[in-house]
């Protein structure tokens, strides 16, 4: 029998990840620098937004959860799970791009690692979201490359990009103190510091390839705190907003 | 006197200065490329419409969303619409007297009678 409360505790911080990245992804929606990339954009945050919603209702319908609406719009925001890296405002166009080779980068590594998983609904719903991350990573890696080598303007900025959101990117590994050991055990997934490798091999050619500098491994400082559930000053105004229309009416159909 | 458009795209292109040279370095400027559309494994790739991009890559993956995000699709194309050689509008007359030629269509073969006897025979 599996952990019931570590594997709760795994899929809420990957389905606020996915929740607040879908969010804030989703906000640039109508304001992309070209309408094709608009769209892409877009469509990549409903992605976003799907994955959530899908491990949400593995909560809910396996673990005995709440119903998945309620529980996406009606936390409070110290019960949120998500990385910090997640929360940050877009900013430019650049800080949105890296974060989303970042993030989309360590997602798709972590349902990776997942389709062996001993549980079974995660084992399920990696297999279904192979080919979206598929683009998404596709999408991540062509940006970057292009933009890398569009001049001595654009290669600086995607470095700064790259600067600024290294640190917080690590901080998506941030592992459970009291759960992680049981999720490694039970094989659900093989843990954060793993995954985090397996992330750095993962970047680490495609930064080369755009000559974009990483930084030394040991001198990246992972932000944790939001698996705590501690977060910035940026969430609790997204969550505001994300949930304005829920909360007009918790009740309503729709 | 600046060109103040819209695009960024054209405004970096600095135009305006009578005489000058305007270069255009690589990737500067985006291209238009067009986009065929696969529905299925070893059908015709179908032209569908055109993206803007600054490299075939990037076409690539903009085509997937714009026209591959809600129907069936396995496969895309894009070709730089540069490529495409095409005739000049006003040799169109080259095709106009086709229509005169119908002794050149296979309808011409009166083969239909034949088929049907042979089938009605089985």
């Amino acid at each position: 029998m599996i952990n019931q409360a570590a594997i709760k505790d795994l899929i809420i911080k990957m389905a606020d990840d996915e929740l607040i990245q879908g969010h804030r992804n989703s906000e640039w929606t109508g304001l992309g620098p070209v309408m094709e990339e608009d769209i892409a954009f877009s469509s990549m945050a409903q992605d976003k937004i799907g994955h959530a919603w899908a491990l949400y209702r593995i909560l809910h319908e396996d673990l005995g959860g709440e119903d998945p609406d309620r529980f996406a719009f009606l936390r409070p925001e110290k019960e949120y799970r998500s990385a910090h890296l997640v929360e940050m405002p877009n900013g430019t166009y650049d800080f949105s791009l890296m974060r989303h080779f970042l993030f989309d980068q360590a997602e798709t590594i972590r349902y990776e690692s997942m389709q062996e998983s001993s549980f079974e609904s995660l084992r399920l719903l990696s297999k279904k979201v192979k080919g979206e991350l598929k683009y998404h990573t596709l999408h991540a890696n062509a940006w970057v490359m292009q933009l890398s080598k569009a001049g001595e303007e654009s290669y600086g900025r995607m470095q700064q990009a790259l600067n600024d959101t290294i640190a917080l990117a690590a901080g998506l590994f941030e592992a459970s103190p009291e759960h992680e050991a049981a999720l490694i055990e039970d094989k659900v997934y093989p843990g954060e510091a793993e995954l985090y490798r397996r992330w750095l091999d993962r970047i680490y050619p495609v930064l080369v390839k755009a000559s974009l500098n990483l930084p030394a491994i040991t001198a990246i400082k992972p932000v944790y705190g939001g698996r705590q559930g501690i977060h910035t000053i940026h969430l609790q105004p997204l969550l505001k907003e994300m949930s304005e229309v829920f909360n007009l009416d918790a009740e309503a159909g729709w | 006197m600046s060109n103040d458009s819209l695009d960024p795209r054209v405004n970096r292109l600095k135009l305006g200065e009578a005489g000058e040279v305007v270069k255009v370095e690589e990737g500067e400027n985006w291209n238009i490329y067009e986009v065929f559309h696969q529905e299925k494994r070893g059908a015709h790739h179908e032209h569908v419409g055109c993206v803007h991009a600054p490299d075939p890559q990037l076409a690539l993956v903009f085509a997937k969303e714009q026209f591959a995000r809600r129907k069936k699709c396995v496969n895309l194309w894009v070709v730089k619409s540069a490529d495409i050689l095409a005739f000049d509008v006003e040799d169109e007359d080259m095709f106009a007297n086709n229509l005169e030629k119908t002794y050149r269509d296979a309808s011409g073969f009166k083969v239909m009678e034949k088929i049907n006897k042979f089938k009605q025979s089985k």
